[in-house]
């Protein structure tokens, strides 16, 4: 239509023209991200440097060590705030895939009587914010005797309704045939959710480890009132209580920031394809 | 092989027709039991016992209910200077961060999507800050804010800018706030664009070029129209998130200086966890649960009109 009466000359300078576009297009978004980057570099640049040598602004390193991290390692508790962190975020990672895979499969593949009630009761979990039960749960724990546990930390954090949600929504997109063959074969329920069901569910499953793990490990204010000992603090609690010690000692300060994100940036490249694609997914359908 | 064996067995696949009227109540309440017994202990339990706090004198150092309040709390709380300027700070914070991370996240994602090469680069340094615990961006970036030796000042110094005392200034605490958090949470709203740009049919940016379009015009009248649904998601994610601040006002400024940063989820836990108030702090709860709710029922209403409308 349209190109039978367009000249080819002005199709080439359209092209030339995006193509430029594209250039300009490419360096500002190079700007920007390494823009983004300095604070990071900032960070491993002055950890690297002797803590004197901090308060001159630059990012040469006349006398580049280690020393800073070796000195966080040995005078601060980081490395059980490490185990705590790895405990807590592992425990609620598994406990939110079990549980609400569990719940999600029910809600999808089970027929039954006021599901619909079920999964409306569920999804408006979604509406609570946490932040609003901190104090009645607090209350809660001190009653349980669990203040200062990591499961105090870790069972508030367990019933996620958006991880319900986002199962459910996986499993609706499977075909029935699976499973009702296997019922014809006699297989119990348990058995088609174990055999059958959770093998093809391997992306969303990771999808809510992955994003469980990430939320537990980042999360400040209910571990901050639930964990006051030093030894059980999780990482970004202890990082927060003793940050105000360091006082000028900037290369030890950014040192202990590297150490606290390693674990993390770690999960990032391990699992960029699926975090990045479990935001896109779930947010969108969401 | 699946595919096969479900073609021969569909037909005796309709049999049992009597079980599945009746349904199976047992097993699926199996399944929910756990999930449903955790959710019930530790999200509406504590819900249903904040509200009913919130209407009690209770005390953090006491044990049981104490005395009956009233709407007692909540009249406090509407007349109490504190709430306001701390709901305020909240809002405020809420308008600082929320269309800059919006129109970078969207303006980023747009040259990210035009680009072929090293995407994963992009999203590395976009995203990469998004998945670091509040604390370590707190240290990074008060380290960056320190008064005479700081990156930044440092930095603005050599272009001939004066710096403020970023952290110590109570008009420019929040602001500095501000802009941790945009470098912070950026990542996730460039990358909720990315994937609702990848949504878009290529064909109709081909079909708009061979017609002349330029890459402007094509962002004006295809992309930006068909980027609705995301945009308003994006909004109201960010909208809440920043709503819900406390980390890095907690580690930065302690709310400070001057309590010109005091958020009110800090506003909760100064008087709950400090002031042992904690009827009170479930009051205040309430009130915020209510904001909350609020953003999410306006959301709820364009999206039913958007889904409307197309």
């Amino acid at each position: 239509m349209s190109i039978a009466t367009r000249p080819p000359a002005s199709a080439m300078t359209v092209a030339t023209r995006t193509k430029l576009f594209n250039r300009i297009c490419a360096g500002v978004l190079i700007a920007f991200a390494l823009l983004w980057l300095v604070p990071l570099l900032w960070a491993v640049d002055t950890a690297l440097k002797p803590n004197a040598e901090t308060v001159n602004t630059t990012w040469a390193i006349n006398d580049p060590t280690v020393a800073a991290f070796g000195r966080i390692l040995r005078d601060t508790d980081i490395v059980q705030w490490f185990g705590a962190s790895i405990f807590i975020s592992t425990l609620t990672a598994v406990g939110t895939v079990l549980l609400a895979s569990l719940a999600a499969f029910a809600l999808s593949r089970i027929k039954f009587r006021y599901s619909n009630v079920v999964f409306w009761f569920v999804l408006a979990g979604i509406m609570i914010p946490s932040q609003v039960l901190i104090v009645p749960q607090f209350r809660e724990m001190d009653s349980l005797g669990l203040l200062n546990t990591f499961w105090a930390v870790s069972l508030p954090q367990i019933p996620t309704a958006v991880a319900v949600f986002i199962f459910k929504q996986f499993f609706d997109g499977l075909p029935r045939e699976l499973e009702e063959v296997a019922r014809m074969d006699g297989a119990g329920w348990l058995r088609i959710y174990r055999r059958i069901i959770m093998p093809l569910a391997r992306p969303a499953v990771s999808a809510v480890a992955i994003f469980a793990f990430v939320t537990s490990w980042n999360d400040l204010l209910w571990p901050l009132l639930v964990l006051s000992n030093p030894d059980t603090m999780t990482i970004p609690v202890g990082l927060a209580t003793v940050q105000g010690t360091f006082g000028i000692r900037y290369a030890d300060t950014m040192a202990s920031a590297i150490l606290g994100a390693i674990p993390l940036v770690a999960v990032f490249l391990l699992f960029q394809r699926n975090i990045v694609e479990g935001i896109a997914g779930s947010g969108l359908k969401g | 092989m699946t595919t096969t064996e479900t073609a021969v067995r569909t037909p005796s696949a309709e049999e049992p027709v009597a079980e599945k009227k009746r349904g199976y109540g047992l097993p699926a309440a199996g399944f929910l039991a756990p999930f449903l017994l955790v959710y019930l202990l530790f999200i509406i339990g504590p819900g249903l016992y904040g509200l009913l706090m919130s209407f009690f004198d209770t005390s953090l150092v006491k044990p049981g209910l104490s005395s009956f309040a009233g709407l007692g709390n909540y009249t406090e709380a509407l007349q109490s200077g504190d709430f306001w300027s701390s709901l305020w700070h909240t809002l405020w914070f809420t308008i600082l961060t929320t269309p800059p991370l919006i129109v970078l996240a969207l303006a980023l994602a747009l040259l990210a999507d035009r680009v072929k090469h090293g995407r994963w680069f992009f999203r590395l340094a976009f995203f990469a800050p998004y998945i670091l615990p509040s604390a370590v961006v707190a240290l990074i970036w008060m380290f960056l804010y320190t008064p005479g030796l700081g990156l930044i000042e440092v930095s603005l110094g050599k272009i001939g800018i004066t710096a403020p005392n970023w952290l110590g200034d109570p008009s420019w605490a929040m602001p500095s706030l501000a802009i941790t958090t945009l470098w912070w949470t950026l990542g996730f709203n460039f990358v909720l664009y990315l994937a609702g740009l990848q949504e878009i049919p290529r064909d109709l940016y081909e079909a708009s070029a061979i017609d002349g379009a330029s890459p402007w015009q094509q962002i004006r009248s295809i992309t930006l129209p068909l980027l609705g649904r995301t945009t308003t998601l994006v909004c109201v994610l960010q909208v809440i998130a920043s709503l819900k601040v406390f980390d890095q006002m907690y580690i930065m400024t302690s709310g400070g200086p001057d309590f010109a940063t005091r958020s009110i989820l800090q506003y909760v836990y100064d008087s709950g966890f400090t002031n042992f108030r904690i009827g009170y702090a479930s009051a205040v709860s309430m009130l915020f649960f209510l904001v909350v709710l609020a953003v999410s029922a306006v959301w709820f209403t364009i999206v039913r009109r958007q889904e409307k409308g197309v």
